[in-house]
């Protein structure tokens, strides 16, 4: 009678455990095909309206079929260099902070700990504050608020990238430098910084490609714009912003632009992570050992 | 600064005792043409201070953002926070002549947040409802139970999702998951559920809720499973190597040693995730409906806290208007960062020693 029992027991407990192996395949199978899907319906869609003048032509009126999304390609690298200007210089000064002199300290917590929770905060509050700043006062709709909202959002990123590259670099680099009287200053730029910039520029191309897709603080600060413009103190197009005004226009030729510039768009940044996780894999700090 | 590094390291006793400590201090003497070249170059301390200060002003500028934001979000409110108060959030506004409730209304300026607040929570919470079960089952397979060889093409499978822009998901979810919901999700669930009440047959577009959820949960998958990855292989080996040694299978060695170990920064982990729902804008404004009512069933219509600034923002009609809209961005900013600090003071709980990693 107890054997049985046991042996009914112990059947139960193999089920169980083939329902739950079975289970976490099923959901890992359930998460990794709207990826595939979501892929395959981009490039689908994308690769059809797809062409040269994607790249060298501006919108036509709304209603014509043809022209391009050249404005917003451009508009996307104005708004996304000026958001690096501001958001990397900042992010490696934070993080050699955090990881070169204020290791341990209280201060140096909270300011991770604040950017971190700044990671968090979402996108459209970013756009809502920098519109109270710059946009309302001074001036209308312009590339440079654009760019000013992502480069904020860039520096949680690259800071705390930064930090973690600059600690993974041995203390033995720093003390030879000190070691021969180099300043300190000099030491960190030089030897620590350098040895550690493959994993640094990692982190900001890491944060480059998160904020090149951000749509809903564009709205209200770089607004878009159906022309050529470069002007920083215009309002510009980016390529986000016209996927979603163009997914949201009636017209069947605006959709199939819609298409192409996710596509494009989307190409831009799965490169950038693949790239960051190529050498990310390969060790990153090669030249420290 | 140099100063402190050095004596971090702890002096090794000498060796040779004074007698070697003598013939250092000579060999300092000698290389007296050494200290002179260096000295000869000038000092560096106003330089090392500097650039100190330099990166210390970088670090409190992430502090300045944060006041930045916060205070232009309040000052941008203040018209509608003297008018409506506290009432904004919870106060319902009954139109005298229809007797209807008119929540958001731009032209006569009766502002309440208390649709947006409701489209927020309701979306948000069916993500979690899909996206949490997936998340944990993703993060078991991947660190319990997935052949080496199949990890990492998998783990980053999963970071890609992550990677796509909230506009492509909202472009996909327009043109390929409102159709399906429209045509095959909605009926069905009517049909199935319509008892419950909360599944009403009144929305032939297919957006809605329940489409805003789906979008979310996809969306927020990537950042629980890989958090939730993260705390399961802090737990340490000894912990299942114990259970396993008594004789468990492998799901009872996962369910005891690990997730009732990391259990703490697993519930991290998904309030985590509901931070990132609840400030999703672009892929939720694109399906979600935008109506400015409250309705029970979760096929109908709504908006969220996120999705009506967007809407709305950039062509606010009035002073009020752009006011009543700060401030729902002002609850907004106040909310996540609450739910964002919670979260990670307890997934620093559970991997607290382990080396950090940035999501």
């Amino acid at each position: 009678m107890k054997a049985g029992e046991n042996k009914l027991r112990s059947k139960v407990r193999a089920l169980a455990d083939g329902v739950a192996t079975g289970l976490a395949i099923l959901s890992t199978a359930l998460v990794v095909a709207p990826l595939l899907i979501i892929f395959g319906y981009l490039v689908y869609k994308g690769a059809s309206s797809l062409n040269l003048d994607f790249f060298t032509q501006i919108p036509k009126p709304e209603g014509e079929t043809g022209g391009g999304m050249a404005n917003a390609i451009v508009g996307s690298g104005v708004v996304l260099g000026l958001a690096s200007l501001i958001g990397i210089p900042i992010g490696i000064g934070s993080g050699i902070y955090l990881a070169e002199f204020g290791r341990g300290t209280k201060l140096a917590e909270t300011v991770r700990f604040t950017a971190d929770v700044l990671n968090g905060v979402p996108s459209i509050v970013m756009g809502m504050a920098v519109y109270a700043l710059v946009v309302s006062p001074a001036m209308p709709f312009s590339a440079l608020s654009g760019g000013l909202a992502l480069g904020i959002m860039m520096i949680p990123t690259v800071c705390r990238t930064t930090e973690e590259m600059l600690l993974m670099v041995p203390h033995a680099v720093r003390e030879a430098a000190l070691g021969l009287g180099v300043p300190n200053w000099r030491s960190v730029l030089s030897i620590t910084v350098k040895t550690a910039s493959p994993g640094i520029i990692t982190g900001c191309m890491l944060a480059f490609a998160r904020v090149a897709g951000e749509t809903a603080p564009l709205i209200f600060t770089a607004f878009g714009n159906a022309f050529w413009s470069i002007s920083l103190f215009r309002p510009i197009a980016a390529l986000p912003l016209s996927i979603y005004i163009y997914a949201n226009s009636p017209y069947e030729d605006q959709h199939r632009q819609a298409w192409a510039g996710a596509l494009v768009l989307i190409i831009l940044i799965v490169a950038a992570v693949s790239l960051v996780r190529w050498v990310t894999s390969r060790g990153v700090l090669k030249g420290a050992s | 600064m140099s100063e402190t590094r050095i004596s971090q390291v702890k002096p090794q006793p000498e060796p040779g005792g004074p007698e070697r400590k003598r013939s250092a201090g000579a060999a300092a003497l000698e290389t007296s043409a050494v200290r002179k070249y260096l000295l000869s170059r000038g000092n560096s301390a106003i330089a090392d201070r500097g650039f100190k200060w330099l990166m210390i002003l970088c670090a409190l500028s992430i502090f300045g953002i944060v006041v930045l934001i916060a205070t232009e979000l309040v000052k941008g409110s203040h018209l509608s926070w003297a008018k409506f108060g506290f009432d904004f959030f919870y106060k319902v506004f009954i139109d005298p002549g229809s007797k209807q409730p008119n929540y958001w209304d731009p032209v006569n300026e009766h502002f309440s947040a208390l649709p947006f607040i409701y489209g927020t929570l309701v979306s948000s919470i069916l993500a979690l409802l899909m996206a949490v079960p997936l998340a944990i089952g993703v993060a078991v397979f991947l660190t319990e139970m997935c052949p080496e060889w199949l990890r990492g093409p998998l783990a980053f499978l999963t970071e890609l999702l992550a990677a796509i822009p909230s506009v492509i998901y909202g472009l996909w979810a327009m043109f390929a998951l409102v159709p399906l919901m429209r045509e095959y999700v909605n009926p069905l669930a009517v049909k199935l559920l319509g008892w419950t009440t909360l599944f009403d047959d009144t929305n032939p577009t297919g957006l809605g809720f329940l489409t805003a959820g789906v979008i979310l949960a996809i969306m927020i998958l990537p950042i629980i499973s890989s958090l939730t990855r993260e705390v399961m292989s802090a737990v340490p080996h000894s912990q299942r190597e114990a259970v396993m040694a008594l004789g468990a299978t492998r799901w009872e060695t996962i369910q005891m040693a690990v997730l009732r170990n990391a259990r703490i920064g697993i519930v991290g982990a998904v309030i985590l995730g509901l931070g990132r729902a609840l400030g999703e804008t672009m892929a939720v404004t694109m399906v979600i409906g935008n109506s400015l009512d409250i309705q029970r069933s979760l096929l109908a219509n709504g908006n969220s806290m996120a999705s009506v600034i967007a809407n709305q923002y950039a062509e606010a009609s009035s002073d009020m208007h752009l006011s009543a809209l700060t401030e729902i961005g002002l609850a907004l900013f106040v909310v996540t960062i609450i739910v964002n600090a919670l979260a990670r003071i307890l997934v620093w709980a559970v991997t607290r020693g382990a080396p950090a990693r940035v999501n």
